[in-house]
C-alpha cells in the first residue's frame, strides 16, 4: 500500500477539549449498573481479561500457573467463564500454548522489544516471527513513541503495517503506550495511524508506566474506532491495560464501550482488559452478588 | 488490510432499574406558611396538592397564602429587620449562614430526592448539581456578610431592608439559595414564594433554618399560585422584589412596581445560541450542545435552544448529535441512569408539545431519539429541528423543553448578527479551537454569560444574568451583592 | 494520676520529635516546670521546608472553595476544643477572661478568612484596558512556602492570624511558636491535623527564635517571611532574605486582619491574548 509522505493528510486532526472529556468521562461515572445488568456485565468483564505476565523474572513454572486459573477462575463455583487470552513474552508462548490446549483461552505475546521499542526493524520482525512461529494467536506490538513525538508519523505507520504482515493469520494490538504520549490530541493521532495501518485491536499500554489505561484515554481511542467505523463500516478492537484494577472501573469501561461503539463490541472478539489483579475482584463481586455477602479475599485463589 | 465485517453476535446489555432510596426521606402531608419560624395555617384554610410528575401521584398538600398572609409575612421580616437582624454584625450574620450551608449539606441526600420527586428532574443532577451549588452558594454569601465595604470601597452599604421574592419551578432549592443567601449577607430579611408546583425543597430549607437558630422573621416562606406572588409584588412595605420566572410575568411586575420606591432585579427566559465552528473540538462540542438543551430536560431559561453551526462541519456535527441521542435515557427521575426526567407539568408539557406542532408545520424537520418513555407521567422525548431558519417561530420564541433548533451559518460576523438578532440576551455558547475568536465572540455577543467551549456551566462567584429582554442585575459572584444594598 | 502531654513538634503531617533531641523546659511564673519542648534544630527547619514545598502543588491546586470548606472546618474543630487551650492560656498566666476572648477571635478569624478564600481574587484582580487588540487579564498566585515567626507575645491568637491569611492564599508554611507560649502553638497542629489539612500545608516548631529564624530566613527554597518587627534580629533577617530575593512582611503594629494580609502573600501574573476582530463591525441589533 503506497502512502503519499505527506502523511497528515490523511489524519482528521481533530481538536480535542480535555476538560470536556473529563467531563463526559465523569458522567460515564455516574452509571449505576445492579443487580442483572450487573451479574451480565461482571461475567463479561471476566471472559474479556487477558490474564498478563511480563516479568523479566518469569520462568515456565509461572506461566503454566497462571494459565491454569486462566480457565479455573473458580471451580468451587459453576457458571464462571474463562478469560479470553493469557499475554507473555515471546519465550513463553510455547509453555502457554500446551498448558492451554483443547481450551478456548487465546496466547497473546508481546513483541517488537517490549515495552520500549527501541530496537532496529530487523530485530522487532524477528522477535514478532518468533512468537508466531511458536504459535501466539494474538501479538501484542509497542509503537516508537519517540518517532511519533519527533512528528514521523510515516515511520509509525510503516512499522505497524511492516508487523501486521508478519504476523500472518495473528491478530495485531498496537499498544500506544498513553502515558508517554500524554495529551489525547496525540493519543487520537496515534489511534488513527494505528488503525489505518492494519492494527485488529488499539491497546493503550504496556503497563510498565504510569499512567496506564486511564478512562479520558480509553475513551478517546473508542472514540476514534467509532469514528473509523463509521467513514468505512470496518470493526477495530481495543484493549485498556493497566490500571484496571475494580470491577466498578471495569464495568464504567463497558458503559463507554456500550454508549460510543454498540452492543456488537460486547465481546471478547472486539474488547479486552489487560489486567492482572482484576479477575479475583470481579470473581469478589459476583459472589457477594449472589450470596448477598461481603467477600474475603483468602477464598479465591492467586494464580 | 481485509477486515471482519460487523459480526453481530456481540451482546445486549440493558441497564437494570437502579432507583434511589427514599425510605430515608421525611416529608409531611400537609404543609403551612413558614413565618416568624412557626409553621402559620392559611387564613383562607385553603390548601393545594404538588404532584410528582413521573407518575401524577399526590406528595403533599401545600398552603395557599392569600393577601392577609403576605400581610403577616412582610410584618414579620419587617420587625425582624428592625429589632433583631440589622443590630447583628455582618460576622454574626455570616455565622448563621454558614451554619445553614453545612446543614444543608448533611442532609442533601434527602433535599435532592424530594428535589426529584417534586421537580421531576434525574437525581444525577438534583444529587450532583442542584444541591450542592445551593449548599455552596450560602457558604460563599456568608463569607460576604462581614466584608461588604471591599466590595464596594468609599461607599457605605447598607441594606435595603425586606425583600420580596418570587422564584420558578426549574431549579426549586438552588433559586431559593440565589436569592435569600445574597439577601441574608447584606443584612435584609426575606419574604420569598417558590413555585406552585415546586414548594418542598422550599418548605425543608425552612425546616433547616428554623433548625439553625437564625432569628424568626428574617425569612418568611408563603407558598401560594400566582397571586400570592402578585400579593408580595404589590404590598407597600416591601423594599426590594427578586423575580425569576418568565419574560410575561417580569414585565407584570415591573409595570406594577414602576413609580414606586422598590427596586427591582429581573432574571427571565431566553433563547440563547449555542454556536459551533469548524475548528472547534466536535466530540465535546457535541456533549456540549446536550447539557446545553437537555441537561434539565431543557428547562433552564440559558439553555443553549438555538444552535448555529458552521455549514462546513453540520452534517458530522448533526449526525454525532443523534448518535449521542440515543444513549440519553428518558425515565423515572429517581433512577440513577436517567438523564432526561420528567417534564415539570402537564401545563408545560402541552406548551412543548405546541411547539413541535408548530416546528413541523412551518416545514423544519423534526428528528427525536427512539427511546423508550414510560406511559404514564409527563415526559418528552429529546428532539432536534434540523434546516430551521431565523423567522422560524420556533427559533425565536422560548419553549422551555428539550427542544433543539438547528441553523447552519458560514462566517463568523453572521452568526454574531443572527445570534445578537433576538429580544433575549441571556447567555451563548462558542466552540472554537482559537483563543482570539473566543475573545472576540464574548466581546460581540449581546448576552450576560458567555460559554466558551462549555456551557451550562454554574458557580456561586459566576455573575449571571441577561442583557435586553432575558432581564437585569446579576446574581452570584461580587456582582450579586449589588442587588441588595443602597451605597450611599 | 494525671496522663502528662507531651509536646512535639509537626512535619509533615506527624508529630515527631526534635531530631537533635534536645528540649527546654517551660517554667510557671512560679518557677515550677509545666512541659518541657522541642528545641528545634536547623534540621527541624529543613526538613519542615520539604514538607512544606511537597505539600504547596496539592494545596494551591484545591479549589478555593475546597480552601475556604477547611479553613471552616478548622474554626469548628477549634470551636469543640475550647476547653483545652483555655487551660493552656491560664497554666501560661494569662487570666481566664483574656484566655476566653483570645480563644474567640482566633476562631472568628478562621471563619473570616474562611469567607475570603473565594472572593480575594475577585476583588483584587482584573481585567485590564489595553490599547491593543487584547485581552489581558491579571490575576493572583500564592507565593508559595512561607516562614512564619509568630508573635512572641500571643500563645494562640497571634500565630492564628499570621498563619490563615498564607493558607487562604494558597501557601503552605513553617511556623516558628512564641519560644515562651508555646503550648497553644502544638495543640493548633493537632487541631489543624483533625480538620483534613493536609500534611506539610502547616509545619510547626517549637524552640528558640534567634536559633531557628535565621535557619528559615536564609533557606533557598523558602518564598517569603512574615514575622511582627523584631528589632535588631529583623535587621539580620532582612539581610538573609536577599540571596533568592524573599519577601519579608513584617507587620509593626499588632495583629491585624483584612484583604492586605492575604495580598501581601501573593503574586500578580498578568495574560495577553489577541482578540480576533474580523470586518470591524460590532453588533447589529
Amino acid at each position: 500500500m503506497s502512502i503519499p509522505r505527506d502523511f497528515n493528510l490523511l489524519l482528521s486532526n481533530l481538536s480535542i477539549d480535555k476538560v470536556g472529556v473529563e467531563e463526559r468521562v465523569a458522567r460515564f461515572q455516574t452509571r449505576s449498573i445492579k443487580n442483572e445488568a450487573k451479574h451480565q456485565g461482571l461475567k463479561m468483564v471476566l471472559n474479556m481479561i487477558d490474564l498478563t505476565t511480563l516479568e523479566g523474572k518469569d520462568t515456565p513454572g509461572k506461566v503454566r500457573q497462571m494459565c491454569y486459573k486462566a480457565h479455573h477462575l473458580h471451580d468451587t463455583h459453576s457458571g464462571i467463564p474463562s478469560v479470553a487470552a493469557v499475554c507473555v513474552y515471546p519465550t513463553m508462548v510455547g509453555i502457554a500454548k500446551e498448558a492451554l490446549k483443547n481450551t478456548s483461552v487465546k496466547v497473546a505475546s508481546v513483541s517488537t522489544a517490549f515495552p520500549a521499542g527501541q530496537s532496529s526493524m530487523e530485530v522487532k520482525l524477528t522477535d514478532t516471527r518468533l512468537a508466531v512461529d511458536r504459535g501466539a494467536d494474538e501479538i501484542d506490538m509497542v509503537i516508537s513513541r519517540g518517532k511519533f513525538l519527533a512528528g514521523d508519523y510515516a515511520f509509525v505507520f510503516d512499522e505497524i503495517a511492516a508487523i501486521k504482515e508478519a504476523c500472518g493469520p495473528a491478530r495485531l494490538k498496537v499498544i500506544l503506550e498513553t502515558g508517554e504520549l500524554s495529551t489525547l490530541d496525540n493519543v487520537r493521532k496515534a489511534s488513527e495511524i494505528a488503525i489505518l495501518a492494519g492494527a485488529d485491536f488499539i491497546k493503550t499500554s504496556t503497563g510498565k508506566i504510569q499512567p496506564a489505561a486511564t478512562m479520558q484515554v480509553t475513551y478517546t481511542m473508542l472514540m476514534a474506532i467509532k469514528d473509523h467505523y463509521d467513514k468505512t463500516g470496518l470493526m477495530v478492537g481495543m484493549k485498556p491495560a493497566g490500571g484496571i484494577s475494580t470491577s466498578k472501573l471495569a464495568l464504567h469501561n463497558l458503559v463507554m464501550v456500550k454508549e460510543i461503539l454498540g452492543s456488537a463490541w460486547l465481546s471478547n472478539e472486539w474488547f479486552r482488559f489487560g489486567a492482572s489483579s482484576l479477575a479475583n475482584d470481579v470473581l469478589m463481586q459476583l459472589l457477594k452478588l449472589e450470596s448477598g455477602r461481603y467477600q474475603s479475599s483468602d477464598y479465591f485463589t492467586i494464580d | 488490510m481485509a477486515k471482519k465485517k460487523e459480526s453481530p453476535q456481540g451482546t445486549e446489555w440493558n441497564y437494570s432499574p437502579s432507583p434511589e432510596s427514599t425510605t430515608h426521606v421525611k416529608l409531611e402531608k400537609r404543609y403551612a406558611l413558614f413565618i416568624n419560624n412557626e409553621w402559620v395555617a392559611p387564613s383562607s384554610k385553603a390548601y393545594f396538592p404538588t404532584l410528582n410528575p413521573a407518575n401524577e401521584t399526590v406528595i403533599s398538600e401545600i398552603a395557599w397564602a392569600n393577601d392577609k398572609d403576605v400581610d403577616k409575612a412582610v410584618r414579620a421580616a419587617r420587625k425582624a429587620y428592625q429589632e433583631v437582624w440589622s443590630k447583628l454584625s455582618g460576622a454574626e450574620r455570616g455565622k448563621y449562614l454558614f451554619r445553614i450551608a453545612r446543614m444543608m449539606q448533611e442532609k442533601s441526600r434527602e433535599l435532592a430526592v424530594i428535589e426529584s420527586m417534586d421537580c421531576g428532574k434525574p437525581i444525577r443532577e438534583s444529587r450532583d448539581m442542584d444541591i450542592p451549588l445551593a449548599c455552596n452558594h450560602f457558604f460563599y454569601y456568608a463569607g460576604w456578610a462581614d466584608k461588604l465595604e471591599y466590595a464596594f470601597p468609599t461607599k457605605n452599604p447598607k441594606p435595603l431592608g425586606v425583600a420580596g421574592q418570587i422564584i420558578p419551578w426549574n431549579f426549586p432549592l438552588l433559586m431559593a439559595a440565589w436569592k435569600i443567601a445574597p439577601a441574608l449577607a447584606a443584612g435584609n430579611t426575606v419574604v420569598l414564594k417558590p413555585a406552585e408546583t415546586t414548594s418542598l425543597t422550599a418548605l425543608k430549607l425552612a425546616e433547616i433554618i428554623k433548625e439553625s437558630g437564625l432569628p424568626p422573621g428574617v425569612v418568611n416562606i408563603v407558598t401560594g399560585h400566582g397571586d400570592t406572588g402578585a400579593a408580595i409584588v404589590n404590598h407597600p412595605d416591601i423594599d426590594k422584589i427578586a423575580f425569576t420566572g418568565s419574560t410575561n410575568v417580569g414585565k407584570i411586575i415591573q409595570r406594577s412596581v414602576a413609580g414606586t420606591h422598590k427596586k427591582t432585579t429581573l432574571e427571565l427566559g431566553g433563547k440563547s445560541a449555542n454556536i459551533i465552528f469548524d475548528d472547534a473540538p466536535i466530540d465535546q462540542a457535541v456533549e456540549g450542545i446536550v447539557n446545553g438543551i437537555f441537561f434539565n430536560q431543557g428547562h433552564v431559561c440559558c439553555a443553549g435552544s438555538r444552535l448555529f453551526v458552521q455549514e462546513n462541519v453540520a452534517e458530522e456535527v448533526i449526525r454525532k448529535l443523534k448518535h449521542r441521542m440515543e444513549s440519553l435515557y428518558v425515565g423515572d427521575p429517581l433512577d440513577k441512569n436517567t438523564d432526561i426526567g420528567a417534564i415539570n407539568s402537564k401545563e408545560q408539557l402541552d406548551t412543548i408539545n405546541r411547539y413541535i406542532k408548530i416546528g413541523i408545520e412551518e416545514g423544519a424537520e423534526i428528528h427525536q431519539s427512539q427511546c423508550a418513555i414510560p406511559s404514564q407521567g409527563f415526559f418528552c422525548r429529546p428532539t432536534l429541528f434540523i434546516g430551521v431558519s431565523q423567522s422560524h417561530t420556533i427559533a425565536q420564541e422560548e419553549i422551555f423543553g428539550p427542544v433543539l433548533s438547528i441553523q447552519t451559518f458560514r462566517t463568523v460576523d453572521e452568526v454574531i448578527q443572527k445570534a445578537n438578532n433576538t429580544p433575549y440576551g441571556l447567555a451563548a455558547g462558542v466552540w472554537t479551537d482559537k483563543g482570539s475568536r473566543i475573545f472576540n465572540l464574548t466581546t460581540q455577543l449581546k448576552a450576560g454569560v458567555v460559554w466558551a467551549n462549555t456551557y451550562n456551566k454554574f458557580d456561586p462567584v459566576s455573575p449571571f444574568g441577561g442583557y435586553k429582554e432575558s432581564g437585569f442585575g446579576r446574581e452570584g459572584g461580587l456582582h450579586g451583592l449589588g442587588a441588595y444594598l443602597k451605597l450611599s | 494520676m494525671e496522663i502528662l502531654k507531651t509536646y512535639k513538634i509537626y512535619i509533615g503531617g506527624s508529630f515527631p520529635r526534635t531530631e537533635s533531641g534536645r528540649y527546654y523546659p517551660l517554667k510557671s511564673s512560679r518557677g515550677e516546670t509545666i512541659a518541657n519542648l522541642c528545641l528545634s534544630s536547623r534540621k527541624d527547619v529543613r526538613n519542615a521546608v520539604v514538607a512544606a514545598r511537597k505539600a504547596f502543588g496539592t494545596w494551591s491546586e484545591k479549589t478555593a472553595f475546597n480552601r475556604g470548606q477547611i479553613l471552616y472546618r478548622i474554626a469548628e474543630i477549634l470551636e469543640g476544643r475550647k476547653g483545652q487551650f483555655l487551660e493552656e492560656l491560664i497554666k501560661q498566666g494569662i487570666g481566664r477572661k483574656a484566655a476566653e476572648k483570645e480563644v474567640q477571635a482566633s476562631i472568628d478569624c478562621l471563619v473570616y478568612y474562611a469567607g475570603w478564600a473565594d472572593k480575594y481574587v475577585a476583588v483584587a484582580s482584573s481585567v485590564n484596558p489595553v490599547s491593543s487588540n487584547h485581552f489581558n487579564f491579571s490575576t493572583l498566585e500564592p507565593m508559595g512556602v512561607v516562614g512564619i515567626i509568630a508573635p512572641q507575645e500571643s500563645s494562640l491568637l497571634g500565630l492564628v492570624s499570621m498563619l490563615i491569611p498564607a493558607l487562604c492564599g494558597g501557601n503552605t508554611a513553617i511556623v516558628l511558636a512564641s519560644e515562651n507560649l508555646p503550648l497553644c502553638a502544638v495543640t493548633f497542629a493537632e487541631v489543624l491535623h483533625a480538620s483534613d489539612v493536609p500534611g506539610g500545608v502547616v509545619n510547626l516548631l517549637t524552640g528558640s527564635i534567634h536559633e531557628t529564624a535565621p535557619v528559615l530566613a536564609a533557606h533557598m527554597d523558602v518564598n517569603a517571611l512574615v514575622s511582627e518587627n523584631l528589632g535588631e534580629l529583623g535587621k539580620s533577617l532582612s539581610v538573609a532574605c536577599v540571596d533568592n530575593l524573599k519577601r519579608y512582611i513584617q507587620y509593626s503594629s499588632g495583629i491585624t486582619q483584612g484583604l492586605h494580609e492575604i495580598i501581601e502573600l501573593q503574586e500578580v501574573k498578568t495574560t495577553w491574548h489577541p482578540i480576533e476582530k474580523i470586518g470591524g463591525a460590532t453588533s447589529s441589533y
